[in-house]
């Protein structure tokens, strides 16, 4: 089984104070810490996952400014045989769908069974590069994948709808998986496969290779904004005693507790 | 101007909300841009969910196949392919769910039309479509301009447009379409989670556990906690993708939906992931250091500090009040 895997460096915004640039569309990324997507982890680990089982190579691709370079180097060192950055700083601004039209050219000349992406980014939440890419290359999809056995030509999969419930079907291969948190357990690199990955050589691509004209961007950033307020929590200010003292009397008077 | 068309979603022979909710937002898209919505049926023996939906589209467009009683996103892109070549609508709403999420980006690449997913808003007019999506786990939302053209494929977040009792009378009409075999992808069947021994949608008092709980060690705190107020121990996603606990705690979209009297999130940020499935709750009460942490949005009270400095202290407190 050849595999290639989607990947994407994404700035850690869970708990970091996010702010708006200068610029109005972008974020102030310099005191934020960027590492690999959450769900293209799990892409990963799938797919060194069935490399163990059966053999065969796994490639990784990002489109990626230069430090996207640190992330595919740990990348390497989980188990990916080879990485491709596509230079973002060709290709001016982004969307899913463009990401994707990028991907697809680099991709396109790879051999693969299987793709593995994450669901989604965390950082602009598009649900969309996976399936746009497995479109434009012609390959049968499945979003939301939480569990893949593979078959003889063909993958039994499951994925997550809402509510908990799950669908079950079976899909030809080649085809594209974007998958779910939670599929696996992604691991740790191990210290020596770090450093065997430092010395890996990783594949540039970028404006010489691909045609820049024949990409189409569909939807541009016109504004970023804190979103608007509709409620807030009234907050209970004070030493940890004071507050649970509060909240304590309030969910008495509440007969709560 | 051309229509507007909004997709039905069912789901094992039951409308799903987002349905009305994609109606509301699609009615009021036809009536800013003075033309009609069509609500497109795809499905088997759809006779009920027809009339369910005459008050809530001009038009309900039907196609009818047994190929299409469940959902399968290469016979339903196939078909709304086609329906939306001989349509040419100038907006194709989708739910943003497990299905839309599979059919709406393979519907644009497919016909080069442009999309957006997970939008909250949405608005039309000279200076073209634009849509309020989230970004940076909900910490920010955007304002993004489409690309010109003359059809657009847009999927709503689920909760965004309050389902509304419509007053249309819509003509039903029947196509001729029909579905083709599919080649790549068979729907087998559906499997329900697994039901463990706690059901935390009948509690009524649930302590929601995020990732701000930090190790699996520090379950055993949280647990003793809801013991002694009465209560569950529920979760976000990551919770359950680490397996500190299992599937059936989870609550949000993909989890399940919990409506107690009290909900105590503990080091949850908030995501709209989560939140859709407590935001019902009676009572909120929110712990997380940051301060911008999405889930002081949906709380009623919160505490900006550190949970495993106010949980213990919480704890005496209402030890000291029960005695």
């Amino acid at each position: 089984m050849n595999i290639v895997v989607c990947i994407k460096r994404v700035p850690q915004t869970a708990d970091a104070q996010v702010r708006v640039d200068s610029s109005g569309k972008d974020i102030e990324k310099e005191r934020l810490t960027f590492d690999l997507n959450e769900s293209d982890a799990y892409a990963l680990e799938q797919a060194v996952l069935f490399k163990e089982q059966s053999g065969g190579t796994i490639t990784a691709v990002s489109v990626g400014h230069p430090d996207t370079e640190d992330t595919l180097r740990m990348v390497l060192a989980k188990g990916a045989d080879t990485a491709i950055r596509i230079k973002a700083e060709d290709f001016d601004e982004l969307d899913g769908y463009k990401t994707a039209q990028i991907l697809k050219t680099v991709i396109e000349k790879a051999e693969f069974d299987m793709i593995f992406t994450g669901c989604m980014a965390t950082d602009d939440g598009y649900y969309q590069v996976g399936v746009n890419l497995a479109q434009l290359l012609g390959i049968p999809h499945a979003t939301l994948v939480s569990s893949i056995e593979i078959g003889d030509g063909a993958a039994r999969i499951k994925r997550e709808l809402e509510g908990g419930l799950l669908e079950h079907d079976e899909i030809s291969l080649p085809a594209l998986f974007s998958v779910q948190t939670g599929i696996n357990v992604p691991r740790y690199a191990s210290l020596i496969a770090i450093r065997k990955a430092a010395k890996k050589e990783i594949a540039a691509v970028g404006q010489d290779d691909i045609d820049k004209d024949a990409l189409v961007l569909n939807t541009q950033i016109e504004e970023l904004f804190v979103p608007p307020v509709t409620k807030r929590a009234e907050i209970f200010s004070g030493t940890p005693e004071e507050v649970s003292g509060k909240l304590a009397d309030m969910l008495n008077e509440k007969g709560l507790i | 101007m051309a229509e507007i068309l909004a997709l039905v979603e069912h789901r094992q022979g039951s409308l799903r909300d987002v349905t009305f909710e994609l109606m509301s937002c699609g009615r009021k898209l036809a009536e800013n841009l003075d033309t009609r919505l069509t609500a497109v049926l795809l499905g088997h023996n759809t006779g009920e969910f027809a009339d369910d939906l005459k008050t809530q589209a001009h038009r309900i467009l039907v196609l009818d196949d047994e190929r299409f009683k469940d959902f399968n996103s290469e016979s339903y892109q196939q078909a709304l392919s086609q329906v939306i070549k001989s349509e040419n609508p100038v907006i194709t709403l989708i739910g943003h769910t497990a299905f839309g999420m599979s059919l709406c980006p393979a519907l644009g690449a497919q016909l080069d039309i442009p999309s957006s997913t997970d939008c909250l808003d949405i608005e039309m007019n000279d200076g073209g479509l634009k849509v309020i999506r989230q970004m940076y786990e909900g910490k920010l939302d955007a304002r993004v301009r489409f690309r010109e053209s003359p059809s657009y494929l847009v999927t709503i977040r689920t909760g965004c447009f309050p389902a509304e009792d419509g007053n249309l009378q819509a003509e039903i009409v029947s196509s001729d379409l029909k579905a083709a075999e599919p080649q790549h992808l068979k729907f087998i069947e559906y499997l329900e989670a697994a039901v463990g021994d706690v059901d935390i949608t009948k509690a009524d008092v649930v302590v929601g556990v995020g990732r701000g709980i930090k190790e699996k060690e520090n379950m055993a705190m949280v647990e003793e906690f809801a013991g002694m107020i009465g209560g569950v121990v529920a979760c976000t996603r990551p919770i359950v993708d680490a397996e500190w606990l299992p599937k059936d705690r989870q609550v949000g979209s993909s989890g399940k939906t919990v409506k107690p009297k009290l909900y105590i999130a503990l080091g949850i940020s908030g995501a709209f992931q989560h939140t859709a499935g407590m935001k019902g709750s009676d009572t909120i009460i929110a712990v997380n250091k940051d301060p911008d942490a999405p889930i002081f949005g949906e709380a009623d009270y919160g505490i900006v500090d550190d949970l495993f400095k106010v949980l213990p202290a919480l704890r005496d407190k209402i030890t000291e009040l029960k005695q």
